[in-house]
């Protein structure tokens, strides 16, 4: 079955790309431009994965985190933290918040590809 | 949507661009001392935005600069350097670089250097960052430097490795490499955060390792047992033609406490390795480092609050089509009007969807319309460069960049307005010296102006330099033929000459203006908008550049006259008021004019048929006419004679083809609610065409 993935960014044309480069690796792509509307759209499609830049309006990567965890069913679904960002600092924060991996921008098409694989089946 | 990758990189663009305005609106408040975190954190963002894309799209120098630009952002967001005036000065040097970076990117110029704003930026971020230099400081190891292939081989994935880097052997022994033995033990926290370790037992199989030992861990009784514990280990054998760097990412995001073995198999016949392994090489592989034992509270700092509004980006032709629809449904409830018998127009119908379409017309329009400040944002910028190139020193004041403004006009705008900038600088205002010597503060000062006035918009460029000087710019005139020898012009019409085209007096040609092409730009670029440049200089004094634009480009409130059977339309923002000249009101002063005598003043006469050169067998006498009185900037108050007024209505505009448009007096056309056509007039260019015709339209010759 095809995989869903919600990617949360606030830059249009990194969502694009992101929506161009996994489409073309079978995955059906939903997205939301910040954390806010990024926690709205996780409720309605429910993905099989998250992924999400950092720094965003309204709320940011971290707060998107917190608040997928902070709801009991959605405690099992992968979220890859995709940031320009790369501070052990912020990691850690991204771990702690319930991040399962990070990538660090930019990414190329196959290890993206090899990065989801590695966190959603 | 079309996703292809120009496409993309398009957006891309234009995001920079907002990112540039924005981070340019930040930094110039930080400037003027005004630097809350909200704004620091919306100038971080945009730089950081740009970072991010530019690797993405493959611009390294772009993003190697960013990124410069990005660590002092973040110390400065961080708090370790404070947001002084004189940093935001840094700042705003280093963001005319990124934005030279930006245009290299996209081709329209060469790679910027930039070697001073990065010095400048790696001072501040040393010298201010003094107390703890060390996260900020230290010169980051990105993906920066890693030479892309192509612009679309990205740059590899930034995962750090750091922690392997003295494990790594030189594996440089060739043909009959061991394997690799990869221990695995998942930790408690392995399923985690949505981890799944088993995931990475497939990846490694995938890369052809094989599970050699899958064996329980430890397991205790199964009292003692805790359900989400892992009590699995893997020992796999990897083949020894996979690098330990691939075999190391497999494991990027598994839990920092699992245990995690990467070994090479001893060669039988292979002196030892080359580098002495620690013993159980437990590596915590991880790109996020382990967890310290106190967990820094994640404060909520990082959630700025913009009271941004929530936005979505549309395609601009689906606007137009929008507009030309909602133009369509003017036209038609004006035909359904129309065609109703009277009692029907009465009924409360009519009046209702009249009333929805007016409103769905408004709504449209505000969809289109954009406060002007973004073409204003730009300014700033480009006057700190054109002060830089010409070592002149001028302040700016920015007023009414509020003023919201249809899409297609703040998009034609640009241009007109850079050029009258320049010319300001270039040509009004003067050299420091030159400004002392003249009794003037040394500092020039350059208003950029705009406000709304009915449906127009107005836009004023005013700079207090030295003028224009009407002697040159005859003489010039004169010089490149452009008026007879003997000419005698007003002042008015000497300054109109600057617009002319090819006209420069600049006696060098400087990087800014000069070149001949320019005020005859702005002034074909703004009629083509149905506005006009009005020009008013005092030698000494200074030059004020007035841009006249209509607000919108699409619809119309005209009043529909009649002239010689045919209907045209008045726009009905020009028209005062209408008047049936009673015998007499109307005299003749000269053989080509006329007065109308209202309210014990003479106002100047027109009749339209004349303007247009209709030749009429038997025009109607002034008082089988109306005679609208009319409001014109050029020209003051004007009555129009016309035959007869039909009816006020709304009109959509509909641009006239190239052959028509160099007709001076009109500004398009229009359908009626009956289908027929009817022409509309520019009352402006109408009424200014007429004391100085044949000027006029020999430059619009030329121009054409």
């Amino acid at each position: 079955m095809t995989k869903t993935i919600l990617t949360v960014d606030d830059s249009a044309s990194m969502r694009m790309l992101l929506k161009a480069t996994l489409t073309a690796q079978g995955f059906h792509i939903e997205t939301a431009n910040d954390g806010e509307h990024g926690f709205e759209r996780f409720q309605e499609v429910t993905p099989d994965l998250l992924i999400t830049d950092i720094n965003m309006p309204r709320l940011d990567g971290f707060g998107l985190i917190e608040a997928v965890r902070g709801i009991h069913g959605f405690r099992g679904v992968p979220i890859l933290v995709l940031s320009t960002e790369f501070s052990d600092e912020k990691k850690t924060r991204a771990r702690t918040a319930g991040a399962t991996g990070w990538i660090t921008k930019p990414f190329n098409a196959d290890k993206l590809g090899a990065a989801i694989r590695r966190v959603c089946p | 949507m079309s996703d292809g990758f120009d496409d993309i990189q398009a957006i891309f663009f234009e995001e920079c661009a907002e990112g540039l305005a924005c981070a340019e609106q930040g930094l110039t408040a930080m400037a003027a001392g005004a630097a809350s975190a909200d704004v620091v954190a919306a100038v971080f963002r945009a730089v950081h935005s740009i970072k991010g894309g530019s690797g993405a799209f493959g611009h390294d120098a772009l993003l190697a600069f960013s990124h410069s630009f990005e660590n002092l952002l973040d110390a400065v967001r961080a708090g370790r350097i404070a947001a002084t005036p004189a940093v935001a000065q840094v700042m705003l040097a280093a963001l005319d670089v990124l934005s030279d970076h930006v245009a290299a990117a996209q081709g329209k110029a060469a790679l910027p250097d930039d070697a001073v704003a990065l010095a400048a930026l790696e001072t501040v971020l040393t010298g201010g960052a003094a107390p703890v230099p060390a996260p900020v400081a230290a010169p980051v190891a990105m993906p920066v430097v890693a030479p892309a292939g192509d612009d679309f081989d990205f740059v590899p994935v930034g995962v750090d490795l750091d922690l392997f880097d003295d494990l790594t052997a030189p594996a440089v022994e060739a043909v009959s490499e061991p394997g690799w033995r990869v221990r695995f033990v998942p930790s408690r926290a392995a399923l985690a955060n949505g981890g799944e370790p088993l995931l990475v037992v497939r990846e490694l199989e995938r890369l052809g390792g094989i599970a050699t030992v899958v064996a329980p861990i430890a397991v205790p009784p199964l009292r003692d047992l805790d359900p989400e514990g892992a009590y699995l280990g893997w020992t796999i054998a990897m083949p020894g033609t996979v690098t330990e760097q691939d075999i190391a990412e497999c494991f990027d995001f598994v839990v920092p406490d699992a245990v995690i073995e990467i070994v090479r198999d001893a060669p039988a016949s292979m002196p030892a390795p080359p580098q002495p392994l620690p013993l159980p090489a437990a590596i915590e592989c991880d790109s996020c480092p382990p967890l310290p034992p106190e967990v820094p509270a994640a404060p909520t700092e990082a959630r700025t609050s913009d009271s941004q509004t929530q936005t979505i980006r549309i395609d601009v032709a689906k606007l137009d089509m929008l507009l030309n629809l909602v133009g369509e449904l003017v036209i038609r409830n004006s035909i359904l009007s129309d065609r109703l018998a009277p009692v029907d127009q009465q009924r409360a119908e009519l009046p209702q969807l009249t009333r929805l379409t007016r409103e769905i017309q408004d709504n449209v329009m505000s969809l289109r319309a954009q406060p002007l400040r973004q073409s204003f944002s730009r300014v700033p910028r480009m006057l700190r460069d054109l002060c830089a190139e010409t070592s002149k020193r001028v302040a700016l004041e920015i007023s009414g960049e509020n003023t919201e403004v249809d899409k297609s006009v703040i998009e034609k705008i640009g241009d007109p307005l850079t050029h009258m900038i320049r010319n300001a600088v270039d040509h009004g205002i003067e050299r420091c010296a030159d400004r002392i010597a003249a009794g003037k503060p040394a500092e020039g000062r350059l208003t950029l102006s705009a406000e709304q006035r009915g449906a127009r918009i107005i836009i004023r460029v005013r700079d207090d330099g030295r003028g224009i000087d009407r002697a040159r710019v005859l003489a010039k005139a004169i010089e490149i033929g452009l008026v007879a020898p003997d000419a005698v012009l007003t002042d008015e019409e000497i300054d109109q000459l600057i617009c002319a085209p090819g006209f420069s007096t600049a006696e060098r040609v400087s990087n800014i203006s000069g070149r001949g092409v320019g005020m005859d730009v702005v002034r074909s670029n703004v009629e083509a908008l149905g506005g006009r440049i009005e020009i008013e200089s005092q030698p000494g004094v200074g030059t004020v550049f007035t841009m006249i634009l209509p607000l919108t480009l699409a619809i119309l409130d005209g009043m529909i006259i009649r002239l010689a059977g045919q209907r045209y339309v008045l726009p009905l923002a020009s028209v005062v008021e209408s008047v049936r000249p009673e015998p007499g009101q109307v005299r003749r002063v000269t053989p080509g004019a006329e007065v109308i005598e209202l309210r014990g003043e003479f106002v100047p006469v027109k009749r339209l048929g004349d303007l247009f050169a209709m030749r009429r067998e038997a025009a109607p006498s002034p008082e089988e006419s109306i005679i609208i009185m009319v409001d014109s900037d050029a020209a003051g108050r004007v009555g129009l004679m016309v035959d007869t007024i039909e009816e006020r209505r709304e009109v959509v505009i509909k641009s006239l083809d190239r052959h028509l448009y160099p007709i001076r007096g009109l500004g398009g056309a229009t359908i009626l609610g009956d289908g027929s056509i009817a022409l509309i007039m520019d009352v402006d260019a109408l009424v200014a065409a007429v004391p100085a015709a044949a000027a006029k339209y020999t430059m619009k010759g030329l121009a054409a």
